[in-house]
């Protein structure tokens, strides 16, 4: 019964990630084809690979965009955890409309969100490239991480915050000691999950970006009007290796210390 | 007592600046016409029209639709993923085609989807013939779901590795079957995340534009669509504004009502 | 704890890392006078080699930035804030941006090679006299067809897409002019018309085509022309050129009766900060052999007569590309209408899109 459980549960997880993973083995695929577009694989070439490395703008903008997506994505975390903690703490009232509040960039089309930063940033007089790119990238990442370690926070037991509190514990000590420990996995996914918005952000960033600063995102809807060139297929390919290899690299590292991190997982069984 | 105000200061300095400051703006502009007047025509004009108020219609429809197709999906998935060894690893794998370009990703779609496409082929191979596959709703709401997916899976995964198995392992003990533990013991307790990846789908759903075009060939329109037009192209904010002060308010209630729930449920 | 601690630390570091790395990219690109040249133009649409030879040649630095639509495009330079120095819009944009006073009068006396622009192209309705934008490149917009779906001779007139056997076979371009002019260019209208009766009449005739309305598309519909996922699509010269070479059963058309005519140019906006600049790269891109070699590399047809008899034969004797003189006398270009026309255009056509489904 177990076996044949499981072998079910392969079969769908296989078929998720096939799904999951076929649209990049096309543009995989394609940044190895000799032609121009990704229509008719036209024999095996380097080409692609030649050309983004001679194109120093190109590289510019990944170093740029990456920046922007490492930085706004450790930001919007920290502020975000301490708004989720904030929001917990919070009285009902104030609770649910500080969740609406957190959740309008969510809703709000990214043409209206990106025009609004716009007017805001020039009435301010902040001038326009990175910095104003960064600030907005951290404004939209906040509430998505918000969305991540609320639901952490919930689970959390009170009386284990209490305890450490009747042990003596200082707030500051509960708070590294008990509560980020425990909403870690929040953390981490949220921090994931502001990344990819940051990375895939292309409306923003338009609008609030300026003097020769630009993104992928940007420089990647600006060329559809000219076929979208295999070029940038790529370096996606060189992009998704990296980050597989960091995954991977991730998988081996939780492996090697496997036995330390099987005790921390205990340790927060048994804290419930 | 201070050290709790300073963990609020950034936060609170957020809502005031980045989102209390551009919903007065977009709110602002919603009251003012295509050349600068102020007026109240904007909202008369949305909810007289049958265009805007079939669209609306259309939106939440199809934004139900993507959800609950995204939610299908990804629980069963989130709950597989969850019985792994290893199980960050093959979350990672999940997120991990969210980093490439989305543009890029719709692209190879068409790719895939076309006469003449990939997914084509293979069914001529199999005998079953090819197929009109593009500019269904069919294709559309897929293709919503395959960007959703990664952000309804997270916020499940993480609530069910949260489950204590003890409690599960007395469901057993207490002579339940698999399906009853599941319904009245792990479904329960996976419903905050459930609920984070319905907000964290839906309300996104509602003003989904690109691919509208992209792979819905524009057959179907939404009120981000409306909002892009009226931004982008007829360069009338007042009215764009106007459906976007509709969308947050849609959004507000959504809230209201899912955040309600949650308090009871978190008691119970 | 520890985990979430080093992982910050990480971060951190790769921040650093990515930081110096830009650093050291920027330091070796400016070089030289550290003055630099901001040029906000669409994606891909100038061959680099001509900014490195432009950078060589004067030793500016060029900042070259990118925009997806003329509306976007226009929205930032209003709200100020960036300061750039060549902006290269569509016709109707240029109009738009003299009437709101972004752009600067330009001095022809800095602009010696304005004299190889061919004189059909200069002093057009958006521009007399040319004094405020210079043609980058222009085209048409026309008819694409699939040879192995449609004979030639039934796809040659805007009525003819109306013709049910094309049931489900057509993809038209995304923009409420474009669609709008062919209905009204089938009904001998103004493809300016102000008249709501001449619109509503064109909107009556566009819902008859929508059966045959596969899609409504923008630079997609290239790709899928590509791929054969239908028969016909009204699109721009422009984009028909990259469809062809890449399928060759691809042809374009442009409907003898009339069609629009478009034209991107180069303008200095008023809050330029490096007009000398500015001039020198707009008269750089006009000397003939740097413009051919562009209209080489990015495929639209320029309006630089000395730099096109640079050109292969085989690309200037198109016709479909530059269509004789008897077709270029039916081409209108759009007018920039008042904003409540454009609103009637726009709601309009998204009401014919609710429509089409």
């Amino acid at each position: 019964m177990k076996k044949h459980h499981w072998s079910w549960s392969a079969i769908y997880l296989t078929f998720v990630f096939i799904i999951l993973y076929a649209p990049i083995v096309y543009l995989v695929v394609f940044s190895f084809s000799s032609g121009k577009t990704m229509e008719r694989y036209r024999g095996f070439s380097l080409q692609h690979y030649a050309d983004l490395f001679a194109d120093s703008r190109m590289i510019t903008i990944v170093i740029n965009t990456l920046l922007v997506a490492f930085l706004a994505s450790l930001l919007a975390t920290i502020i975000g955890t301490l708004g989720a903690l904030a929001i917990k703490d919070a009285r009902r009232p104030w609770k649910n409309s500080l969740l609406s509040l957190n959740n309008v960039l969510m809703v709000s089309p990214d043409v209206i969100i990106g025009a609004s930063f716009l007017i805001f940033f020039t009435m301010l007089g902040v001038r326009l490239g990175f910095v104003s790119v960064l600030l907005s990238h951290v404004a939209f990442c906040i509430p998505i991480v918000v969305l991540m370690v609320l639901p952490k926070l919930n689970e959390l037991s009170p009386t284990l915050v209490d305890a450490a509190y009747d042990l003596g514990a200082t707030r500051w000590q509960a708070l590294t000691r008990v509560i980020l420990p425990a909403i870690a996995p929040g953390i981490l996914a949220g921090y994931f999950m502001a990344f990819t918005y940051s990375l895939d952000d292309f409306a923003v960033t338009f609008f609030v970006t300026g003097n020769g600063f630009s993104t992928l995102s940007v420089e990647i809807y600006s060329r559809a009007r000219q076929g979208i060139d295999l070029e940038i297929n790529a370096l996606s390919t060189l992009m998704f290796i990296a980050s597989l290899l960091l995954v991977i690299g991730y998988y081996i590292i939780s492996k090697h210390g496997g036995r330390r991190h099987r005790i921390v997982v205990v340790r927060e069984g048994d804290a419930q | 007592m201070r050290q709790k105000a300073m963990f609020i200061v950034p936060y609170a300095l957020w809502i005031v600046l980045f989102v209390v400051a551009p919903l007065v703006l977009i709110l602002y502009q919603s009251f003012f016409d295509i050349n600068g007047h102020a007026t109240l025509g904007n909202y008369a004009n949305y909810l007289t029209s049958s265009v805007y108020l079939k669209m609306t219609l259309n939106s939440v429809w199809y934004a139900l639709l993507i959800t609950l197709v995204t939610l299908v999906i990804s629980y069963p998935t989130a709950y597989v993923l969850n019985h792994l060894p290893n199980k960050q690893f093959w979350l990672l794998l999940v997120i991990l085609p969210t980093w490439i370009n989305l543009l890029l990703k719709t692209y190879a779609f068409i790719g895939l989807f076309s006469r003449t496409g990939t997914i084509n082929q293979f069914l001529q191979f199999t005998g079953l013939g090819s197929h009109q596959l593009l500019f269904t709703d069919a294709s559309f709401m897929f293709v919503a779901a395959y960007i959703e997916i990664p952000f309804m899976v997270l916020p499940i995964f993480n609530s069910l590795a949260e489950i204590n198995p003890s409690l599960i392992n007395a469901s057993y003990d207490l002579g339940a079957t698999q399906w009853q533990t599941f319904r009245k013991v792990i479904w329960p307790l996976s419903m905050p995340g459930v609920k984070a990846g319905i907000q964290a789908v839906f309300i996104p759903s509602l003003s989904l534009f690109m691919i509208t075009r992209l792979i819905g060939g524009n057959r179907v329109i939404t009120l981000g669509t409306a909002i892009e037009e009226h931004f982008l192209t007829t360069q009338n904010w007042g009215m764009g504004s106007t459906i976007g002060v509709v969308l947050i308010i849609a959004m507000f209630i959504i809230m209201f009502m899912t955040g309600d729930k949650k308090q009871k449920g978190g008691r119970s | 704890m520890k985990k979430l601690f080093s992982a910050f630390f990480a971060v951190v570091l790769i921040c650093i890392l990515l930081a110096l790395g830009d650093l050291a990219l920027n330091h070796q690109s400016t070089g030289g006078s550290g003055k630099t040249l901001t040029i906000y133009n669409w994606g891909d649409y100038i061959d680099p080699a001509l900014i490195s030879k432009f950078e060589q040649q004067t030793g500016y630095r060029v900042d070259y930035e990118t925009f997806d639509s003329n509306e976007s495009m226009l929205t930032k330079i209003r709200q100020g804030g960036t300061n750039y120095d060549v902006v290269i819009p569509s016709e109707y944009t240029v109009q738009r941006m003299k009437k709101e006073h972004l752009i600067a009068p330009l001095d022809h006396r800095q602009l010696p090679n304005l004299r190889y622009i061919d004189p059909q192209f200069l002093n057009q309705a958006f521009d007399r006299g040319n004094r405020y934008s210079v043609p980058y490149f222009w085209g048409t917009l026309g008819i694409i067809y699939n040879d192995q779906k449609v004979t030639g001779k039934d796809v040659q007139h805007w009525e003819q897409l109306w013709n049910p056997r094309l049931k489900n076979n057509l993809m038209l371009i995304d923009s409420a002019r474009d669609v709008f002019a062919v209905a009204l260019i089938t009904q001998h209208d103004s493809v300016n018309t102000t008249d709501y009766q001449q619109l509503k009449l064109a909107q009556h005739h566009l819902k008859q085509l929508t059966p045959n309305v596969k899609a409504i598309i923008a630079d997609e519909m290239k790709m899928y022309m590509e791929q054969d996922e239908a028969a016909v699509g009204v699109t721009y010269s422009g984009d028909a050129r990259e469809m062809m070479n890449i399928n060759h059963h691809l042809h374009y058309v442009v409907p003898s009766e009339g069609s629009n005519i478009w034209f991107d140019n180069m303008v200095i906006p008023k809050a330029a900060r490096n007009k000398t600049a500015a001039y020198q790269f707009i008269n750089f891109m006009l000397e003939p052999g740097n413009a051919a070699q562009n209209a080489k590399y990015v495929g639209y047809a320029t309006p630089n007569a000395a730099a096109k008899k640079q050109l292969p034969k085989k690309i200037t004797a198109d016709k479909a590309f530059y269509p004789p003189a008897n077709t270029m006398k039916h081409l209108q270009t759009y007018r920039d209408l008042p904003l409540r026309v454009l609103g009637e255009y726009n709601d309009l056509f998204l009401e014919f899109k609710m429509f089409a489904k």
